[in-house]
This record gives structure tokens, C-alpha cells and sequence, in this order.
């Protein structure tokens, strides 16, 4: 796999962000830098979904304030479409549906738009259909309709086969773990940590431990009320945590 | 391109269609005016005097040297379109001023539109499909001269001998009078409506099909090729009958838009298909902006025959289209695909209609429309058991997508069942490109007109994938076209 080598990090500097006049993130501040795993815990509703769908740049979370960047790119000032091409991506909870459009045809487009080497066809197909193989997915979706009538955890594969696809220096990645039974999760872990040791650097937007145990953490994060309220390195809070849930870690200031 | 001969005005009289040979029982003055016509090129140049009289539809038939029986259905046609009410559904047609058309051009006429008279926009909308100079000529209704014989002598060599007819209206009646007599008005009566009326007093051209039983033509017949300036008409009849057990696929594009000078297009489509026969009709179609779409097509199924119409409506101001199927016979089948995409400025109101008239009969029913910016698209539709129907099954799905806040769709099914024993379902779903698909999109790279395109083609990709290739890819580069710079 050709890597484009990445030099900066991911750096997200007091970002808020606000939906409807409220502020659902508050300050987030952290640096991911190429090859590291950062895991990003806490209860529901507590803005992790929000911050990476800004991070992305969701037009419902347009309202952002502070600085996200990858190296000296400032991905605030940037649509969508550009921050992929700065080399983010994000493997979303629920994948929107694109009926008609063939998944092949799809990741073709958006390896050409990334501007990412251009394979033949049969070259493309080859590699898509390994891909497939990969994640534990049969090499018929690469006919499917994007997303379309795929089951849960066939969308979270499908999620993390495009990421390998297109190459990105960050990815986010929401939940990718839920709906997965144990043999697709250790095929999954197994796609991302190949791309992590080629340089990918990764959030991991989970609620459990089973995912990190694929997948170590070199930092784990604790978010509430929109504030990361805790970090440390490694899986010692992500251990806590399965002890004794987010009050364990977060204490009685729990209040969502 | 060679085969395409120049000729000079007079030239023209080598088509049969353009001059034709004074028929018997032609008074002596339309004679002397034939000949003088002959002669002098300037007199070919027919332009019928605006406005619908008894005279002009008497003028018409006696220039074409049609029988009497011919002549009056027209003037039957003529008299009910003065008496039948506009339509009041669908768009607003008060627009219309049928003193103000001209019902009648002479082709010659047309031929001396030139080249630099075509719109700019037009003209570009041809170089970029990639259309060849001269075909580019046909479409924009400026080159006459390409011959059309040519191509009905290929087929002619490759049907003949099986009976295959696959010629323009005109020469039908000439040549088979006793068919174009049989089916003329048989399943649209003139009656119908106001602009069936019209059509059965002014129509000029169109195409004739007609598959002798058993027999399977395997290629589309295309009226794409069947070129002459006269088939521009807007008041085209075209008919289309498939003998017992017969098979066969018309398809008539003019995937470019069709360049006219008048706004009316009002034109007739029937098709029989006998027992056992299966006949599919397709179209892509892409009006100038300031044209009336106003087409009756139906088509009458008998026991055990598949009809098939695949209807795709672009460009026009108003169109309204609605391919009927009647079911006849026991077992009978209908398909019915469309789709229409409404812009700024056009209100596309198709649909489909379909009368179980005999037990056991199919239907499904696939309508897609896409309206942008300003523009208005929706289905009307119609589905009907008769009693003693039993066994009919029916499905409807229609879909729409709506881009942009000002755009409309509408939806109008309407079901009409009056035997129990019958099955009927229906299907619709409204989306607007949704913020999320393109979030999902563009998230992975591409920029937003690219996602919504890709979306929209994707919206129509069922219909796409039942038409012949080369409709596929240019009904996919007239969507790409009209879907540009429709995001901000």
C-alpha cells in the first residue's frame, strides 16, 4: 500500500462547538500524531458524535469555535470535500444510504477525487475485492448499492473497507465497533492496525474495551458534559471504566 | 458522411414524402399547383397560413394525396378538438394560442432554416453529447436532406422477407392503407382528448411499425435514423403493431433537444400488441425550454402480450405524458417506466395508466422524477380493475427526489378497482438530496456537485439500466447537463 507519509498531527485546540445556541462541546483540546491510537470514551450524549461530525465539518455543526488542524492545515476554513482531502476521514454511526450507486463505482470516484494513484480497472477491482476479503465481506458488495439494505454491522465494515480505500493520515472512527460479532471485530481491528502501523493516526470513538484490546490505546480520553474530563495514556481508564462504569472515572460530576 | 447527398432546393422532390405524385381524384388546381410546384422550387415552399381551419385540414390531406377516408378523420378530429374543453389538471396551458401556430410546414421550408439560426445553447448542448455534424443538422431541424431511404433499405434487406414494415406515417398510408386504416384512431380515438383531436386533424409523419406474426426482430428499431425533416413535425402520429406471437423494440431518441420553432408538440403513439406478442416502446426526449409536450400514447394488450413503455422526459415548459396500457386479454402484461426531471421554469406532470380489463393480467408501474431549482415534476397516475378482472395484480412505485427548497413534486395516484379479487399495491416515497447523503459524500472527497449527481444517477439508475447503451450514456450526460451548477 502506498502511504502518503504524514508529517503533521492532528491537533484540536480548545474547540467548541454549538447546535441551536447550545454548547455541546466545550473546549476539547488534544494531539494525535501519525501512527497513534487515541480512544475517546463516555456516557451517551456527551458530545463525542458532535465533535467528530464538526471535526468533519456537518453542516449542522457549522457553528465551531477554535482551532482543529493537520499540520499547518486549518480544517475549520474547509468544506467537507477539502478536509478529505487534507487526509481526514471519518467512518460514521450511520452511514447515509445512496441507492444506485454501486460501492465500487463510489470508492473508484473518491480515490480519483483524492487524488490517489490511479488503478486500472482490473487493478481496482482486484484490490477492492481483497479489501472486502479482509473485513470478513463477500466480494458481491462491491456491486451493492452504497449502504443500501446493508445490516448494521455491514455498514461498519463497509465504513472501514473505504477507509482503507482512500488512504486518509486521520481517521475518526464512531462507534465502528457496534454490530460487529467477535470474528468481524478482530477483522476490523486487524484493517485499522495495519493502517495505524503504515501511519494512520486514529480516534476511536467507542463505550467498550473489547475494541482497544485489538486495538492499545497509546491515550484514552474521558468526555462529559462536553469537556474531556480525563486522559492518561494507555488502558488504564479504559480498565476503570469496565470496572466500574463512567462514575468510577468521572466521579459524582457526572451530570449530563 | 459521404452518404449524405447535398441537394439543392428543388433536390428535395427526390423523397418521396416531400412531393408526392398527384394522387387520383386531386382537383385540376392542386395538380397545376403540384406541377408548377415541380418547377419552381420557390412553390415547395409551403408554409400553411397560421391558425386551424376546415380549409388549411382539407389542404393538408389533399397535399399529401390521402384517401378520402383519411381526410375525414381529420376533419372529425378537427371538429371535436373545437369542441373539447382544455384539460383542467396538471399545468397551466391557457398560454397556448392556437391561432398563432402553424400546423403545417412544407419541408422545404424547413430546410432553408439554416445552421446559424440554431440557438448557441443548442448547439453546444450537441457538441457536447458528441453528436456528429450532420445529425447534429437533422436535430436542429435544419438538414433535410438526410436521406432516410437508405436506412429503410438495410432493413428492408434484413426484415423484408419476413414481412417487416418500419417506415414514416406518411408512406404507410401510401403503401399499406389497409393496415394504417384497421388501427388509425383505433385505440386513441380522435375523441379522446382535445390534443388527440388536434393531432388526428393536422398530424403529419411519425413512424410505422408493423411485425407480421411469430416474427422476432431482435435489433431496437430506431427511429433516431429515420431522418427527414417532414418526421419533425409537431403533430406526429406513430403506430406501432406487433402481429401474434411477434416480437420486437422500437425506440425513437432525440436524446438532444429538439430544436422547434413552434411551442406545440402535440403527438399520438399507439401500439397493439396481438396475442402473445411483446412489444417495447422507448424514448428519451429532450424539448427546447418554450415547448408543450402534450403526447397521448396507449396501447392496447391482448391475451398473453407484454407491453413495455420506457419514457424519459427532459427539457419542454409543460409537458404531460401518461403511457396508458390497456390489458385486454387474459395474462396480459404492462410495464411502465419513466422518468422526468423538471428545471427552472417546467412543470413536467407524467405518469402512467393502466386498465385491467381481463383476468390474470400484470402490471408494474416505476416512475422517477427529479425536480431542481424552480421546477415541478410529479406522477399522475392511474390504475383501474374492471369487474370480472379476477387475478389482476398491479404495483406502482413512484419516487421523486426534490433538490433545492424552491423545487416541487407532486403526487397523484389514483385507483379505481372494482373487482375484489385483485391485488393492488402502491408505493411512494418523496426524498430531497438530503444533508446527510451529501455530508456522506462529500466527506469522502468528492466536491458537491459531484455527490449530487452521483446521487440523482443513482435515483434513476433502475431506468437507466432498461435502456440500450447508448440511450443509457446519454440520458446520463442530459442529466449531468442539466445538473450543473445546481449547488452552490
Amino acid at each position: 500500500m502506498k502511504k502518503k507519509l504524514s508529517k503533521g498531527n492532528l491537533v484540536l485546540d480548545s474547540v467548541y462547538v454549538r447546535v441551536e445556541g447550545k454548547r455541546i462541546v466545550r473546549g476539547v483540546s488534544m494531539t494525535i500524531k501519525p501512527g497513534e491510537i487515541h480512544a475517546l470514551m463516555g456516557p451517551n450524549g456527551t458530545g463525542k458524535s458532535s465533535l467528530a461530525l464538526a471535526l468533519m465539518g456537518h453542516p449542522r455543526y457549522e457553528n465551531v469555535e477554535g482551532s482543529a488542524r493537520i499540520g499547518h492545515t486549518e480544517l475549520f476554513d474547509l468544506s467537507p470535500s477539502e478536509r478529505a482531502k487534507a487526509g481526514l476521514f471519518l467512518a460514521m454511526q450511520s452511514p447515509a444510504e445512496i441507492p444506485g450507486v454501486p460501492m465500487s463505482d463510489f470508492v473508484r470516484t473518491a480515490r480519483r477525487e483524492l487524488g490517489l494513484e490511479d488503478l486500472s480497472g482490473m487493478k481496482f477491482d482486484r484490490k477492492l475485492k481483497s479489501e472486502l476479503k479482509l473485513i470478513g465481506m463477500d466480494g458481491a458488495f462491491a456491486g451493492r448499492y452504497l449502504n443500501e439494505g446493508f445490516s448494521g454491522g455491514e455498514k461498519k465494515r463497509t465504513e472501514v473497507l473505504q477507509m482503507r480505500m482512500l488512504e486518509p493520515k486521520f481517521a475518526i472512527l464512531d462507534e465502528i465497533d457496534s454490530g460487529l460479532d467477535i470474528d468481524a471485530l478482530v477483522a476490523v481491528a486487524r484493517g485499522i492496525g495495519e493502517m495505524v502501523a503504515s501511519g494512520m493516526g486514529v480516534l476511536v470513538i467507542t463505550h467498550y474495551r473489547r475494541l482497544l484490546d485489538h486495538l492499545p490505546p497509546d491515550m484514552v480520553h474521558i468526555m462529559s458534559g462536553g469537556e474531556i474530563v480525563r486522559s492518561s495514556p494507555g488502558m488504564e481508564l479504559a480498565n476503570v471504566l469496565e470496572a466500574g462504569g463512567y462514575e468510577a472515572v468521572v466521579g459524582r460530576e457526572v451530570s449530563v | 458522411m459521404d452518404n449524405i447527398p447535398t441537394i439543392d432546393r428543388a433536390g428535395t422532390a427526390g423523397v418521396p414524402v416531400v412531393a408526392p405524385p398527384p394522387a387520383a381524384g386531386m382537383t385540376d388546381a392542386a395538380k397545376d399547383e403540384y406541377r408548377f410546384g415541380f418547377h419552381d422550387p420557390e412553390d415547395y415552399v409551403y408554409r400553411a397560413p397560421k391558425g386551424l381551419s376546415r380549409d388549411l385540414v382539407e389542404d393538408i390531406s389533399r397535399r399529401k394525396g390521402e384517401p378520402e377516408w383519411m381526410l375525414e378523420k381529420r376533419l372529425e378530429g378537427l371538429k371535436l378538438f373545437q369542441r373539447k374543453p382544455m384539460p383542467r389538471w396538471g399545468a397551466d396551458l391557457s398560454d397556448i394560442d392556437f391561432d398563432r401556430i402553424t400546423y403545417y410546414i412544407k419541408p422545404s421550408e424547413q430546410e432553408e432554416r439554416s445552421w446559424d439560426d440554431v440557438p448557441e445553447k443548442i448547439k453546444k448542448t450537441f457538441d457536447r453529447l458528441g453528436i456528429p455534424e450532420a445529425e447534429k443538422k437533422w436535430l436542429a431541424g435544419v438538414g433535410a436532406q438526410y436521406e432516410s431511404e437508405t436506412v429503410y433499405h438495410n432493413l428492408k434487406r434484413e426484415w423484408v422477407e419476413k414481412g417487416v414494415v418500419f417506415t414514416d406515417m406518411d408512406t404507410a398510408l401510401r403503401e399499406r392503407p389497409e393496415i394504417v386504416k384497421q388501427y388509425f384512431g383505433a385505440i386513441i380515438p380522435a375523441g379522446d382528448n382535445k390534443f388527440a383531436a388536434l393531432n388526428t386533424a393536422v398530424w403529419s409523419g411519425g413512424s410505422f411499425v408493423y411485425v407480421p406474426a411469430g416474427v422476432t426482430v431482435d435489433v431496437p428499431l430506431q427511429a433516431y435514423f429515420r431522418i427527414n425533416a417532414r418526421d419533425m413535425g409537431q403533430f406526429e402520429r406513430t403506430m406501432i403493431i406487433g402481429g401474434p406471437g411477434s416480437t420486437l423494440h422500437y425506440v425513437e431518441g432525440c436524446t438532444a433537444p429538439t430544436y422547434s420553432s413552434d411551442s406545440l408538440h402535440a403527438a399520438v403513439v399507439e401500439v397493439i400488441a396481438l396475442p402473445g406478442s411483446r412489444v417495447r416502446y422507448t424514448t428519451i426526449q429532450n424539448w427546447s425550454h418554450n415547448v408543450y409536450n402534450l403526447v397521448t400514447k396507449r396501447a392496447a394488450a391482448y391475451e398473453g402480450s407484454t407491453v413495455e413503455w420506457v419514457d424519459g422526459n427532459l427539457g419542454s415548459k409543460v409537458t404531460m405524458k401518461y403511457p396508458s396500457v390497456y390489458l385486454l386479454g387474459r395474462g396480459a402484461h404492462a410495464e411502465i417506466l419513466s422518468v422526468a426531471m423538471a428545471n427552472d421554469g417546467q412543470y413536467i406532470d407524467a405518469g402512467a395508466k393502466v386498465i385491467h380489463a381481463a383476468p390474470d393480467t400484470t402490471s408494474s408501474v416505476v416512475s422517477k422524477s427529479i425536480s431542481k431549482g424552480k421546477g415541478r415534476a410529479g406522477y399522475r397516475g392511474l390504475v383501474q380493475v374492471e369487474p370480472g378482472a379476477v387475478g389482476a395484480r398491479s404495483s406502482v412505485r413512484c419516487d421523486a427526489l426534490i433538490l433545492g427548497p424552491e423545487a416541487r413534486s407532486d403526487t397523484y395516484p389514483y385507483m379505481d378497482v372494482r373487482e375484489e379479487e385483485s391485488n393492488i399495491e402502491h408505493e411512494a416515497t418523496v426524498s430531497r438530496v438530503g444533508e446527510e447523503q451529501l455530508f456522506y459524500l462529500t466527506s469522502r472527497g468528492l466536491s458537491e456537485a459531484e455527490a449530487a449527481l452521483m446521487i440523482v444517477n443513482g435515483f434513476i439508475e433502475p431506468i437507466v439500466k432498461e435502456l440500450p447503451m447508448e440511450y443509457a450514456v446519454e440520458l446520463n450526460r442530459l442529466v449531468e447537463m442539466e445538473m450543473e451548477g445546481s449547488v452552490g
